[in-house]
């Protein structure tokens, strides 16, 4: 999912707990019984994932209605 | 669903029976098709759609007796479309398609064809195609029998000698000058022959009876045009000796007899599956309704038949006959491209889906179950109940998806909680004679009106009237959740016998029906008819003497007495009443009806605009669900209780979506404003979340209605954010961003602290979770 999240939607964001700059991770995505690695940017110290508006609204809606629809 | 309930119900629809052209012709050309064709001046497709089922296309264009005629739905506007003449330009302005056919490989079986006419040359074509060799054996010395007995101004000699060129098959033989009886004898024949066919005309009657049955009434079976001899079969004009000639049902007898005689020759069952193989009765149902009325193109030379030109015109005044009464009415059913037969189909394998996608997800969820379907259909096919049987069988295989009803079904859970539920008796009174349920919505879009029904009525009625603020479970009920409608229904039970069952007055027509259906113990009656009979408050609202048009709820569809008391308030109020195009028993859902605005928002839009723009006048409503809908799409629309009591402070927000946040508000502080006012009871404290003070802009609000986010998401997450320091800073504004799952859905809020409070620039959700591995 690395793709789904471009540079500019991280744009200024950064952590407000430790101040850290967000760096993509191996994270685990779930719905419906089913999981998925996925590279998404996150706190590289406290471990917050960060999911923008349009990852969200688009690419995960659409994922979770084809599960839903499994 | 089994099997035998989805055929029962596909059954129902009646979309796909054929027109009548159609049925009442004894071999079946598609007239539909043919005449669309040529409407669309492809000569070559309609001739090639009518030699599919005529093997003489030249006679029978010229000659046929046209049964189909007779039955042209156009003759209740016009004149029935010229359907013979229109074959003959098939066969006149079309190129005959030659595709390549390659005939069943032979079965060394032989049949004797008796007569050379119409009956006894379709049996041998048919038969010959099959794989059975054929000997028509012909008592005169040419093919056509009484073909030719036609003059030439009626039928060509020459259309006669191209049509019976189809006789030239290596299968087939002749052999002339053979009579049955001077020539021939039936037992010879039956001897030589594995099968016969009697073919020879209405003249040869005397002498079969007397060459082949020993002068015994020559009986043919109707349907398998067996005789009383086993392998021995007859057809054409011989059965049918007193009737005027009918060349193609001639035609009819021969095909038919020949797949008798196929299926005696292979031994298997002769009358199974032998329904509507002749003319027959079609169940089809075709309103010509707005129709323009119009009469035939004149033929302009009768010898050459129509030109080209007036042949197009001529077909384009068939009206291509089909039902579709339930979609014509329902953008439901229109909006998924079909009509029920398919829809049932597809909802049957939806259910039947083992592994891969269900496709149909969206179809079971989008439908209103409103029930015009039903009223308007000619076989009562209800398709609402359809869907939301099929809502059962997915919520009890856990194959619902969770996005489609799961906030409708929040929202009932949060009218039954202590938050907004409420009963209790009339103040300073311990019995109810009456129990006003206003009902969840109206409770939520119009609480004062809520208080100022019940001052009325319990100023008007004796025996004290009792109050219950709930929901009455009917989002459960069209979610297909059985176990969450069968609990709220218990527990309303539990409360109306606690009360010692009043009759209940509701102000909800769906609320009114839920009962009506579920609870036929407990009496009740409409808010309409309790003020058409107590009469109007005294201090009614001003009056402005226009016109409004008055929008029936779906769930009052067979509440007829409500229809009128509605009318007579309006009456009274001075109101002039339009009626919309359907209107009481015939009425539209306003998209809410089946949850349809949660699981297909688009198509509950295209619903409400649908219903809007029936009329230009200012709507009048008496189900709140409907006044908010049509006012979100910029409707005035009143509530009916704003006229009786007056608008002055009315809702009149038009072209928003609905603020369910706003909603859920109303509902909490109607409890709180009654148990204080009324009651004199305290109420609970407020959790601390909802002490947070939000500023959000309009566009933010709207985007929160579209996106389902409530209020209380926003604060849960703003709570959550700043209590645990979980939350990302935007270092060119900022801005924070932060995001909490209370339950099933994750909310993200980006905000701001702005004087004591927050604003909000943005709120979006999700379902997919995410783990996060916290490494602090």
């Amino acid at each position: 999912m690395s793709s789904y999240v471009n540079s500019d939607e991280v744009g200024d964001w950064i952590c407000a707990d430790c101040g850290s700059e967000l760096e993509l991770g191996k994270i685990e995505v779930r719905y419906m019984g089913s999981g998925y690695p996925v590279d998404l940017p996150r706190c590289p110290k406290c471990g917050q994932v960060f999911i923008p508006e349009k990852l969200a609204t688009v690419k995960m809606a659409e994922i979770e209605k084809l599960l839903e629809d499994k | 669903m089994n099997q035998k309930e989805l055929r029962d119900l596909e059954n129902l629809c009646i979309q796909e029976c054929s027109p009548w052209c159609v049925s009442n012709c004894p071999v079946h050309v598609d007239v539909r098709s043919m005449c669309t064709a040529i409407a669309q001046r492809d000569f070559s497709t309609a001739l090639n759609i009518f030699v599919k089922t005529v093997p003489f296309p030249r006679i029978i264009s010229h000659i046929c007796d046209h049964p189909c005629e007779n039955f042209c739905k156009r003759r209740e506007v016009g004149e029935t479309i010229a359907i013979r003449s229109l074959e003959r330009a098939a066969v006149t302005w079309g190129k005959p398609v030659t595709k390549k056919v390659v005939p069943l490989p032979a079965r060394n079986k032989r049949v004797a064809i008796v007569g050379a006419g119409l009956s006894a040359l379709t049996a041998a074509v048919d038969l010959s195609k099959r794989g059975y060799e054929c000997a028509v054996l012909e008592a005169t010395d040419r093919l056509g029998g009484s073909v030719w007995d036609y003059s030439g101004d009626l039928l060509p000699k020459a259309d006669i000698e191209s049509d019976l060129q189809i006789m030239s098959n290596p299968r087939i033989t002749f052999e002339f000058e053979k009579s049955l009886g001077a020539d021939l004898s039936i037992s010879d024949l039956r001897s030589s022959f594995d099968a016969i066919y009697l073919g020879t005309g209405r003249r040869t009657l005397d002498a079969i009876e007397m060459n082949c049955f020993g002068g015994e009434k020559l009986e043919i079976d109707p349907m398998t045009f067996e005789t009383k001899l086993d392998g021995v079969f007859a057809g054409g004009s011989i059965m049918r000796t007193e009737a005027p000639l009918s060349p193609i049902t001639s035609i009819s007898n021969g095909r038919r007899a020949a797949i008798s005689i196929d299926r005696f020759l292979q031994g298997v069952s002769i009358t199974a599956s032998r329904e509507n193989e002749g003319p027959y009765q079609t169940r089809l149902f075709t309103s010509t309704f707005g129709v323009d009325y119009q009469d035939r193109v004149p033929m302009k030379n009768r010898s050459r038949g129509y030109s080209e030109n007036d042949a197009v015109q001529e077909a384009l005044r068939c009206i291509k006959c089909e039902c579709m009464e339930c979609v014509k009415v329902c953008e439901f059913l229109s909006s998924f491209n079909g009509y029920p037969r398919k829809y049932i189909r597809q909802i049957y394998n939806n259910l039947s889906i083992v592994m891969g996608q269900r496709h149909g997800n969206k179809l079971i969820n989008s439908c209103s179950l409103c029930g015009l379907c039903k009223e308007v259909c000619p076989e009562s096919l209800h398709m609402g109940n359809v869907c939301k049987a099929a809502r059962e069988i997915m919520v009890s295989q856990r194959k619902m998806p969770p996005t489609a009803h799961e906030f409708a079904i929040r929202d009932m859970e949060f009218s039954n909680s202590d938050k907004c539920s409420l009963v209790r008796h009339q103040p300073r009174t311990n019995t109810s004679a009456f129990l006003f349920f206003p009902g969840c919505r109206l409770s939520g879009s119009s609480s004062p009106n809520v208080e100022r029904t019940y001052y009325y009525l319990m100023e008007r009625l004796k025996g004290g009237v009792g109050l219950m603020l709930r929901c009455c479970g009917t989002p459960a009920d069209w979610a297909g959740r059985k176990d969450d409608f069968s609990k709220s229904l218990s527990e309303f039970l539990y409360e109306w016998e606690r009360m010692d069952r009043p009759e209940v007055i509701t102000a909800c027509s769906s609320c009114y029906s839920l009962f009506k259906t579920h609870l036929p113990q407990v009496k009740l009656v409409s808010l309409w008819e309790t003020i058409e009979k107590y009469g109007l408050p005294n201090h009614v609202g001003e009056t402005h003497r226009m016109a409004l048009a008055i929008h029936d709820p779906c769930s009052s569809r067979h509440e007829p007495q409500v229809h009128q008391a509605v009318r007579y308030i309006l009456k009274k109020l001075n109101y002039e009443i339009h009626e919309l195009p359907l209107s009481r028993s015939l009425t539209e859902c306003c998209g809410y009806g089946g949850l349809m605005c949660f699981a297909n928002r688009d198509l509950a839009i295209n619903v409400m605009n649908r219903r809007v723009n029936e009329s230009p006048d200012d709507f009048v409503a008496y189900c709140a669900v409907c006044q908010d809908h049509f006012q979100s799409q910029g409707k005035t629309t009143w509530h009916l209780l704003d006229l009786i009591f007056g608008t002055a402070g009315a809702k009149n927000v038009v072209g928003r979506p609905l603020d369910y946040s706003q909603i859920r508000e109303n509902r909490s502080c109607l409890r709180k404003s009654l148990l204080e006012n009324l009651w004199k009871e305290p109420v609970d404290k407020v959790q601390e979340h909802q002490m947070i003070k939000l500023y959000i802009p309009q566009e933010i609000q709207d985007l929160m209605a579209q996106r389902m986010i409530l209020n209380d998401d926003i604060k849960r997450v703003i709570e959550h954010a700043e209590k645990s320091g979980a939350k990302f800073v935007n270092r060119s504004t900022g801005h924070y961003l932060a995001h909490f799952t209370p339950a099933k859905v994750t909310y993200w809020v980006e905000y701001a602290p702005n004087e004591g409070g927050f604003t909000v620039h943005n709120a979006y959700s999700h379902r997919m979770q995410i783990i996060e591995e916290s490494k602090s």
